[in-house]
């Protein structure tokens, strides 16, 4: 059983949607005992990284952090990657968890002297896939995926892709367990639906 | 890189796609979610579903036949028509769409953009705008007024100043409709398309005239468009996203070719 954790960040229908098409099954909660007795968990989320403070509220960030030291697989999208870095300038004063090192920034208004549209909304290509990568099994470099965002991640050694967009960022990170995607699976056609595929598959 | 973005948009009275010429002489197309699965394996990047008739008939959305176009599409799938409240929008998102287009309502109450946006994200929220340039002033272009009400209704508004307006209070994306040009098939309006989006750092999407994809290449290009929105040149068979994809690739545009 997969548990989706919801934490009022938007709108979870789709995320649901794309697991239940392949197969999986889910458990959509805000209960910490839920998330510790599931066998993966997905984060989704889009919006303000402001509301990840609920995660902390509901006792979910304590919940998340056993299971993940226990090898449950965790999967974050869009801002639940964001989520397992130490926090974002989007909402400062709100920590994240930690799991990978760095700091969520906006993108730049300027890049390269030439003004940067934001939010970075579209299908954009994903430069490099980490040959070691579960999440991306099968996906191949130069694939597109479809982003909306305006903070992201930086690029480090657990990246498993990274996308080129006022510099690169990181598109996809994976340390054994613990996964995120900065993209929406669920809107990115046969990629998106590949990547899923390979986490409910794990 | 990013690419330029092809959405295919589905105008929907009573259940069924249909399209007008200039916002009247409405001829059936077909099957909203069938044409919506159509248009996405054909390589399509986004599909917007528009219920037109919702605003001046006063009904809500078509909740149904969102749900039965959301089922099965894994594209970002927009919905817009009688969204009047944060409420409406919810019922929407809930249906299975990622975002809400808004138009009239945002008129009437601008607050409605950062209503939706603080529950659903300014991602999930896209301000349609209907312009007319203001023939016989001395800058068209830049004195073009938006209109409500499927382009029944002057607002004395200029569409660059509520373009502006619309991101401060947190769209996450404009769509730009001319109504010049909508359903001629000769061309995008890249005058007023370029002078919105030197005006707002959000993407904006170009609609009305598209025909060929020189057209598409144009707005993109001069009209400093994110990305393009047609209609009747996707029904009946005239060309679809593959074949435009191609030509535009052709023509030196970054676009997301179909796998």
């Amino acid at each position: 059983m997969i548990a989706v954790i919801d934490y009022k960040a938007g709108n979870l229908t789709s995320v649901v949607k794309a697991l239940h098409f392949l197969g999986a099954e889910t458990v959509v909660t805000q209960d910490p005992d839920v998330v510790r007795t599931a066998t993966k968990i997905v984060l989704p989320g889009v919006g303000h990284f402001q509301s990840t403070q609920l995660l902390n509220d509901l006792g979910i960030t304590e919940a998340v952090r056993e299971s993940v030291a226990q090898g449950t697989l965790f999967l974050g999208v869009c801002v639940g990657l964001q989520w397992l870095y130490e926090g974002s300038t989007e909402a400062p004063d709100v920590p994240g968890l930690g799991h990978f090192s760095g700091l969520c920034e906006r993108f730049p208004a300027e890049y390269a002297g030439a003004e940067l549209k934001s939010p970075h909304v579209g299908w954009n290509s994903l430069d490099t896939v980490r040959a070691d990568s579960r999440l991306l099994k099968g996906i191949s470099p130069g694939g597109f995926v479809y982003y909306t965002h305006s903070w992201r991640a930086p690029v480090s050694a657990d990246s498993a892709s990274v996308t080129e967009y006022g510099g690169a960022f990181t598109g996809v990170v994976e340390r054994d367990n613990v996964m995120g995607v900065q993209f929406h699976p669920e809107k990115s056609s046969s990629i998106g639906l590949q990547l899923l595929k390979n986490f409910v598959e794990l | 890189m990013l690419t330029k973005r092809i959405i295919a948009c589905l105008d929907v009275r009573g259940g069924r796609v249909v399209k007008g010429i200039q916002f009247v002489d409405i001829i059936d197309a077909g099957d909203p979610a069938e044409l919506a699965h159509r248009h996405a394996a054909a390589g399509a990047d986004e599909i917007v579903l528009l219920d037109i008739t919702a605003t001046h008939e006063g009904r809500g959305t078509l909740i149904d036949t969102v749900k039965r176009t959301a089922a099965a599409l894994f594209v970002p799938f927009t919905v817009g028509g009688g969204i009047r409240s944060a409420e409406d929008a919810a019922l929407v998102f809930d249906a299975g769409a990622d975002k809400v287009s808004i138009n009239s309502s945002a008129i009437a109450r601008p607050e409605l953009i950062g209503e939706i946006g603080s529950s659903f994200g300014a991602q999930a929220v896209i301000v349609a705008i209907d312009a007319r340039r203001a023939e016989g002033t001395a800058d068209p272009v830049g004195e073009a007024e938006v209109f409500v009400s499927g382009g029944r209704k002057a607002t004395g508004l200029r569409v660059v100043d509520w373009a502006r307006e619309a991101e401060q209070r947190g769209a996450g994306e404009i769509l730009l409709t001319s109504m010049n040009t909508d359903g001629m098939r000769n061309g995008f309006d890249c005058e007023l398309t370029a002078r919105v989006s030197a005006a707002v750092q959000i993407p904006v999407i170009a609609s009305g005239g598209a025909g060929t994809a020189a057209h598409f290449a144009d707005v993109f290009g001069r009209g400093k468009a994110d990305a393009a929105l047609a209609a009747s040149i996707f029904h009946f068979g005239v060309t679809d996203s593959r074949e435009l994809k191609a030509e535009l690739q052709r023509a030196g545009v970054a676009v997301r070719l179909p796998c």
